[in-house]
């Protein structure tokens, strides 16, 4: 079974999101989504700086199988992204919630966060 | 769609092992036990064990069959001794790719042929169809067989574990048949789809369970582990083995994906003999090359290849290289510019220079 963390939010699409007490969040894709993915090779990740609404893809997470798009799950300017996954990208699929993370955000609505869903939530769909 | 998916006899083995399965051909098919690159990697250091079930058999039976074989296909089949194998495309006439198989010979009138799976009954019929006046027999025993591919350097010597077949005494594309893991009836050739050294195992459907678990257990302390249909993907384009499908295709014929060497215009006649030999002598308007990346993005199937600002070809198989840890790949590009050195794969609306190889990246 995958791990899904009470603490992180997430979308259908397998993104976590952790509000940070700064006003910040961070994001990566979750266990099951690497675990569907197979062995991670490649992750293509924004520039500091570039703005996603909600929905919009931000980057792509490349295995041996198969490219698939990442969606940001909030309104949000990127203000650092992972650049280790550069040398590591098999860090996604062994710390998936941890040295994996992709993106750290400055929310431009901090109301969207609410609309995600919760680890109950997320269990759920999978 | 409501196609309902073929299992192999090992598919409850599949099941226990934690094997993800997927569509393939028709089948419902292990992609992956552990993972892709880690199976990979076994298979070029240890061992890994392939279920090939889906793979289609034939038996050519008849007085004529080796002058019918010598008819359809373009290598030169009655040549081959009892005991040794050979690998041969079928063609159309226009030149055009049937099949790509391995044709084993039994006896100076009986041969097996392995096929495709997406091919098998395509196969059959066609061969069918060529029959004429020859005294010769297609029979279709795709259900009868089931096939195990063990590979990697300590194939053999788990191999030996179950079986009493003088392994040593087997040649290249030479095989025998006799008991492994108990299972009578087994025909085990040194051939293989991985770049790496071991065997394909021919058994009877009834006995794969037996014997795969015998090989499984008797492998286990050797580094043996079970391996998907992603590791043999990706094993196979590292040694610049074909794929029906990919550079291999009903347009795209054996001279233009470098198979020259398969086709045997020393026979006077063969299905496909007149346009192959147009296509050797005058050149083939596009070819197919091996490719490697200094990234790590995969170009994949149907992915752009430009010369400049003019599309020259299109990426007919790509993945990660794990030997190498990096993307490789193969594509089929037109006249003139096979040998570029300026040549770019567009991947997502990212131009990224490849580097022709002309060797296989693994040999």
């Amino acid at each position: 079974m995958s791990q899904v963390p009470a603490n992180l939010r997430y979308t259908k699409e397998h993104e976590w999101i952790r509000l940070e007490a700064d006003g910040t969040a961070t994001i990566g894709i979750t266990d099951h989504a690497q675990a569907a993915l197979g062995d991670v090779t490649f992750v293509d990740l924004p520039k500091v700086g570039k703005s996603f609404a909600a929905g919009e893809v931000f980057g792509t997470v490349e295995s041996v199988k198969a490219a698939s798009d990442l969606y940001c799950p909030v309104s949000a300017e990127i203000v650092e992204a992972n650049t280790g996954l550069n040398d590591s990208p098999d860090l996604v699929n062994r710390e998936p919630y941890g040295g994996a993370w992709m993106i750290r955000v400055k929310l431009k609505n901090p109301a969207e966060a609410a609309q995600l869903l919760d680890a109950a939530a997320y269990s759920a769909s999978l | 769609m409501s196609e309902t998916l073929a299992r192999t006899p090992l598919y409850d083995l599949h099941a226990e092992l934690g094997a993800r399965l997927v569509p393939f051909a028709g089948w419902e098919m292990p992609v992956q036990y552990t993972g892709i690159i880690e199976e990979h990697m076994a298979v070029r250091k240890a061992a890994g064990l392939f279920d090939v079930s889906h793979m289609g058999e034939a038996r050519i039976r008849g007085r004529d069959a080796a002058a019918f074989l010598d008819r359809i296909m373009t290598n030169e089949l009655s040549t081959l001794k009892p005991g040794a194998a050979r690998y041969t495309l079928m063609c159309q006439p226009d030149g055009g790719c049937v099949d790509d198989l391995i044709v084993y010979r039994f006896t100076e009138t009986e041969f097996l042929i392995c096929l495709n799976a997406s091919n098998a009954q395509k196969d059959i019929a066609w061969m069918r169809s060529l029959i004429g006046t020859a005294k010769v027999e297609v029979l279709d025993e795709c259900a009868a067989w089931a096939q195990l591919a063990i590979q990697g350097p300590r194939a053999e010597q788990i191999l030996a574990l179950t079986t009493a077949l003088p392994l040593a005494s087997i040649r290249r594309f030479g095989f025998l048949v006799g008991e492994v893991a108990g299972a009578s009836g087994c025909v085990v050739s040194r051939t293989g789809y991985t770049g790496s050294a071991g065997f394909e195992i021919y058994l009877p459907a009834a006995s794969a369970t037996k014997v795969a678990r015998a090989l499984l257990a008797a492998g286990k302390p050797h580094g043996l582990i079970p391996a998907g249909l992603g590791a043999r993907d990706s094993l196979r384009l590292e040694a610049g083995y074909p794929l029906y499908g990919h550079e291999i295709s009903e347009r795209i014929s054996p001279i233009q994906a470098g198979l020259g060497w398969t086709v045997k215009f020393t026979k006077a006649q063969f299905v496909g003999r007149e346009a192959l030999r147009r296509q050797a002598e005058g050149g083939p308007p596009s070819s197919v090359v091996m490719f490697s990346l200094a990234d790590r993005r995969i170009a994949r199937q149907g992915a752009i290849i430009f010369a400049g600002d003019t599309a020259v070809g299109e990426v007919l198989s790509g993945t990660l290289s794990p030997v190498l840890n990096k993307p490789i790949g193969t594509a089929l590009v037109a006249a003139g510019f096979t040998g570029s050195s300026e040549l770019t794969v567009d991947i997502r609306g990212t131009r990224l220079p490849l580097q022709v190889s002309v060797e296989p990246f693994v040999k």
